[in-house]
């Protein structure tokens, strides 16, 4: 193996598992160390500067970080990196005054975004403060897309929601409610610099199944989740089942024991293993009392005179034939009810495209899009959050913009749009002393907190109560320390090594090993721990200077304690943070994307 | 910002455990105290591996030292394990009075050039006579760490310190010394080559006598500098290995030590049974002394059913008696160079239980009235001498 690149962003990036996994690279680590300091505000800002809605994100994000989070891979849980988010956001200060502004001169570009959902709000984010003139035409009153409409209050309260979008809306953007974009073609005509299409995924997948079309009581779950939020349905009858068990199963089973439903079963084809929904709301509901039934394979709705009794189901069973799962029925049940939810998933509907105008699409039916670029066959549209490639999730719809605003301010500047500016590195030394590093590196045994939750019949009173209580101070210190620090580097330096062992003796998990230099199986092989996760790149270094073996380093498990540099006689290594420098439209890597931070503390 | 944090109880996921239920890190002790790089660190990395390796239960053995940096380093390993820090120079003399009070005792003695060639000399030549059964371990850097750097008595002609006088005594060699004493086991290796090491380690621990080591083990603080002839770099570009040690264990593990503690320590006898995976073992009693070529491989049967394969890497190596590694090591060290290896080594040592005909049941175990038969019975013995 060559000697690792670490002036290459991506390698150390690859350590910080938590923010490489983020789909906006969120700087995990030190949100988390500017909580354990009280500095709410200069976490939420840093939260703030990749993903735009920290405060929404704390309550509702699909946290892909958690699942990556180094801490799992010594303890058992993830560090609570989430919830954490919304302790940055609950407790922070105004920050009105330190947000982008819009510049008193314009640059005289025009841009249009079609839906006001997240994907069209953090791309007039990144926009508005560069001088663009944003117009963003959202069919319903208000904007927020799926976070407002379907994502339910009692998860995220509307005041939380309305203040993020408040801030982008603030910065001077020009929305325009209740404007459905019947045309594209027409839009096209108006002139705009650029379109950006962030109209979502906006139609529920509906069941074919005999007796669907003979009963009013069947429903789309995200039409339902809808009207419920718009005060068209008020009430629902008693006993309901939802079919499916993705997250917006979890949200209408939830959603309906408010409004009156006691006896509620969520119904899956498949074992729990395969759900969709994350864990963490199979448990929020579950502990709502609502019934999870595994194995039913929906068959027909069963309609006595006009009115819906019940539902069939095959109860069936997987197995495996020849690595592809089969099921075979074991016997077929009705289970009585009075209204059923479907929310087996969601389309994409372009309905207002017409299909003659260069924007081509492919298979089932959707635009063809650019993965890097994020534009489509039609040069100066863009396509960006669920309706670029179907539904996903806010934080994706959130990176998309990111890309698109850049990809749109290279259009506008008529540059290549696959010249993308390369991300940026700070490395800087964390050493404070002889055995003082400005960062926390005692390890702590603190298991994870527990986020409280409003008692039952409290939060059943009323569909707003918010179920999720926040971490207390108490809970947020302990947890603040399970974070390991993963960007503070153990940097090395093979001039200064004299190959004494200190560090490879201290290292707690055995990362370290010095050896002859080999390709990486060989390395691999000669580890002083095995391998766990081969993905997960070795560092190598050049030849030491006098065995020229060389020092390989598996980033895999190090809890960056800083012991090895401690014990290092030539600080050979040394603990560095690492911070990743990201490129925004029109703010290369390492320009900050805010004003200079008065001193807060 | 914290200062020196302890080294967290947390472990990569794939630490194994040895045949008594034990990993590694429950063989190690309490946070160093010495000067981060030191060879005497490195020396206790290699010392926890050959102890866990052998599944030796900790509470078997008694740790001896002196004084010195390296006399420190029991408190670094085995935090379960019994310990005795003596006087300087001095613990030769505990490592007896412990050994002939419990001869069950797995004894490790660690020592430096100081401790044990300046003012404990006469200790340790003459625990070596004696053949105490224990592994002795002398961390070697040249100087008298502790106390800031002053030559010691291993230190070599020639060798500067770190602010430039220069030696003109000339040194004591342990390794010569031991082998005109009468040592029966005499190893030299150095704190950066644990490959080497750790098989001399528990080859020592298997011996059934006085095994002595020779640790180079810089210090680097006083003595890794250019100039030393016992810095790191300097026994690196000096140092040949001449004969390699393999360490295969038998009885250590599977018979002797379980873990409840009960059993008959490292010398427990295997008997006359040779195990059936190495039908080539060389029969206990062939003579170690016998030559052979180099580059083929000696294999030597231990008292407890290990085995120690012995491969010469130096053609000129004479291993063929005490007298002729005596010389080779001299000649070796008058061209330069620092000869390393398990040197010289008498698996059918008599040590001094056996030299002094004592107990087999160590004094510890033994009914009051047998250690102290009273005065009726002196009363009789001084009788017989009237
Ligand atoms: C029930 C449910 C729960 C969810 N929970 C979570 C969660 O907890 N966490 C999470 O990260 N994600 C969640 N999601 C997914 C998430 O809400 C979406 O991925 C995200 O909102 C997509 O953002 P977007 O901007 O691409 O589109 P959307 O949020 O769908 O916004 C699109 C907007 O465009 C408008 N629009 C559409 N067509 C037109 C048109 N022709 N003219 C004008 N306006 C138009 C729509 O009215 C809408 O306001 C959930 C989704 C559902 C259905
Ligand atoms: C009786 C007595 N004399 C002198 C000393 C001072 N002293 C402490 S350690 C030491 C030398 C230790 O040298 P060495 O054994 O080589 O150990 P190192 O520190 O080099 O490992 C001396 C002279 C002492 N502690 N006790
Ligand atoms: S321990 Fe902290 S820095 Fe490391 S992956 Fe988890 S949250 Fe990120
Ligand atoms: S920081 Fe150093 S000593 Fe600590 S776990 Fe990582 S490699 Fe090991
Ligand atoms: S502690 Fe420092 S000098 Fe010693 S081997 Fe490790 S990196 Fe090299
Ligand atoms: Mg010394």
């Amino acid at each position: 193996m060559r000697p690792t690149d670490v002036t290459d962003p991506a390698y150390y990036h690859r350590v910080v598992d938590c923010q490489w996994a983020c789909p906006a690279h969120t700087n995990v680590p030190e949100y988390i160390r500017q909580i354990a300091q009280g500095l709410f505000t200069e976490a939420y800002l840093t939260n703030r500067e990749s993903n735009v809605f920290p405060g929404i994100l704390g309550r509702t994000c699909d946290r892909p970080c958690e699942p990556a989070c180094r801490r799992t891979r010594i303890d058992e849980k993830p560090v609570a990196i989430c919830r954490l988010k919304r302790v940055a956001a609950d407790h922070r200060d105004d920050v009105t005054g330190m947000l982008p502004t819009a510049p008193a001169v314009k640059n005289g570009k025009r841009i249009a975004c079609v839906g006001a959902g997240p994907a069209s709000l953090a791309l007039a984010n990144d926009l508005v403060p560069i001088g663009y003139d944003v117009t963003i035409f959202e069919k319903l009153p208000r904007p927020g897309g799926l976070m407002r409409t379907n994502i339910p209050s009692f998860r995220l309260p509307a005041s939380v929601l309305d203040e993020e979008i408040d801030y982008i809306l603030g910065m001077g953007v020009d929305l325009r409610c209740n404007t459905p974009v019947d045309s594209m073609e027409s839009l096209l005509r108006e002139g705009y610099d650029a379109i950006f299409v962030g109209s979502g995924a906006p139609r529920g997948k509906d069941l074919d199944i005999p007796g669907r079309h003979d009963s009013d009581r069947i429903l789309i779950g995200i039409d339902f989740l809808e009207s419920v939020h718009f005060g068209h349905i008020t009430e629902i009858e008693s006993r309901v089942l939802i079919i499916g068990v993705g997250n917006t199963a979890m949200d209408c089973c939830r959603t309906v024991k408010r409004i009156g439903a006691t006896d509620v079963k969520v119904m899956a084809r498949r074992g729990r293993q395969h759900f969709k929904a994350s864990p963490w709301e199979l448990e929020d509901a579950e502990e709502e009392l609502v019934e999870i039934v595994e194995n039913h394979s929906p068959k027909r709705f069963v309609i006595e005179d006009g009115i819906l009794t019940g539902m069939e189901f095959d109860v069936v069973e997987w197995y495996d034939d020849n690595g592809r799962q089969k099921s075979r029925t074991l016997e077929t049940v009705t289970i009585p009810c009075d209204a059923v939810i479907l929310a087996i998933g969601q389309d994409n509907a372009f309905p207002w495209i017409e299909r003659d105008i260069g924007i081509e699409f492919g298979d089932w039916d959707m635009p063809v899009v650019d993965r890097t670029t994020f534009q489509c066959t039609l040069p100066g549209v863009f396509f960006g959050g669920d309706s670029a490639w179907g539904p996903d999730n806010i934080i994706w719809a959130v990176e998309h913009a990111h890309q698109a605003a850049i990809s749109i301010h290279l259009h506008c500047a008529g540059a290549s749009l696959t010249d993308r500016p390369p991300q940026g590195m700070n490395l800087l030394s964390e050493k404070m002393g002889l055995h003082q590093w400005s960062y926390s590196n005692a390890y702590s045994h603190a298991v994870r907190a527990k986020m409280v939750h409003v008692d039952l019949e409290q939060r059943f009173r009323d569909l707003g109560v918010e179920v999720e209580l926040g971490f207390d101070p108490a809970q947020t210190a302990a947890e603040v320390q399970r974070c390991l620090n993963c960007d503070v580097q153990t940097h090395f330096t093979a001039e200064l090594c004299i190959e004494c062992d200190a560090c490879i003796d201290i290292c707690p998990v055995d990362c370290l090993t010095i050896t002859h230099a080999g390709n990486e199986a060989e390395l691999r092989g000669r580890l002083t721990a095995p391998t766990i996760h081969p993905e997960q790149p070795l560092y190598v270094s050049a030849g030491l200077p006098q065995t020229a073996r060389v020092m390989v380093k598996d980033e895999d498990v190090c809890v960056h304690c800083g012991l090895c540099a401690e014990r290092c006689p030539t600080a050979a290594w040394d603990m560095r943070r690492f911070e990743l420098l990201q490129p925004y439209a029109g703010k290369p890597a390492g320009s900050s994307k805010y004003p200079p931070l008065p001193l807060l503390r | 910002m914290t200062t020196s944090i302890p080294k967290p109880r947390i472990h990569h996921p794939s630490l194994e455990r040895n045949s008594i239920g034990l990993t590694r890190r429950d063989y190690e002790g309490s946070m160093s105290t010495l000067c981060a790089g030191c060879g005497h660190d490195s020396v206790t990395a290699a010392i926890i591996r050959a102890f866990w390796e052998l599944s030796i239960p900790p509470h078997r053995v008694a740790k001896l030292s002196g004084i010195g940096c390296s006399s420190k380093t029991p408190t670094y390993f085995l935090r379960e394990a019994h310990g005795f820090n003596s006087v300087h120079g001095r613990m030769p003399s505990i490592a007896t009075g412990a050994g002939a009070a419990n001869r069950d005792l797995i004894m490790i003695g660690i020592s430096g050039d100081g401790d044990s060639l300046s003012i404990g000399l006469g200790q340790f030549c003459h625990a070596m006579r004696r053949g105490v059964r224990m592994l002795y371990v002398l961390e070697n850097n040249g100087v008298y760490g502790l106390t800031k750097g002053q030559f010691s008595a291993s230190a070599d002609v020639g060798t500067k310190a770190k602010r430039g006088e220069v030696n003109r005594n000339e040194p004591i060699d342990p390794v010569l010394l031991a082998l005109s004493l009468g040592a029966t086991f005499v190893a030299r290796s150095f704190s950066g080559d644990r490959e080497q090491l750790v098989p001399i380690l528990k080859a020592g621990l298997a011996h059934r006598g006085f095994a002595f080591i020779d640790v180079i083990s810089p210090c680097v603080t006083f003595n890794d500098h250019e100039g030393s002839t016992k810095s790191y770099r300097f026994t690196r570009d000096h140092m040949r290995e001449v004969i390699a040690a393999d360490f295969t264990d038998g009885a250590v593990r599977d018979g002797g030590l379980d873990g409840a503690g009960n059993g008959h320590a490292i010398h427990a006898d295997p008997g006359d049974e040779t195990p059936a995976e190495s039908p080539d073992l060389v029969p206990i009693r062939t003579e170690i002394t016998a030559a052979y070529a180099p580059g083929s491989v000696h294999e030597i049967r231990m008292h407890d059913g290990s085995t120690v394969r012995l491969r010469k890497i130096d053609e000129n190596f004479e291993s063929t008696d005490r007298d002729a590694v005596y010389a080779y090591v001299r000649e070796r060290q008058r061209a330069g160079e620092i000869p390393t290896g398990l040197l010289y080594m008498e698996p059918e040592a008599l040590d001094m239980h056996a030299m002094e005909g004592t107990v087999a049941r160590p004094l510890v175990d033994l009914a009051f009235e047998s250690l102290c038969p009273g005065a009726g019975k002196l009363d009789a013995l001084m009788e017989e001498f009237r």
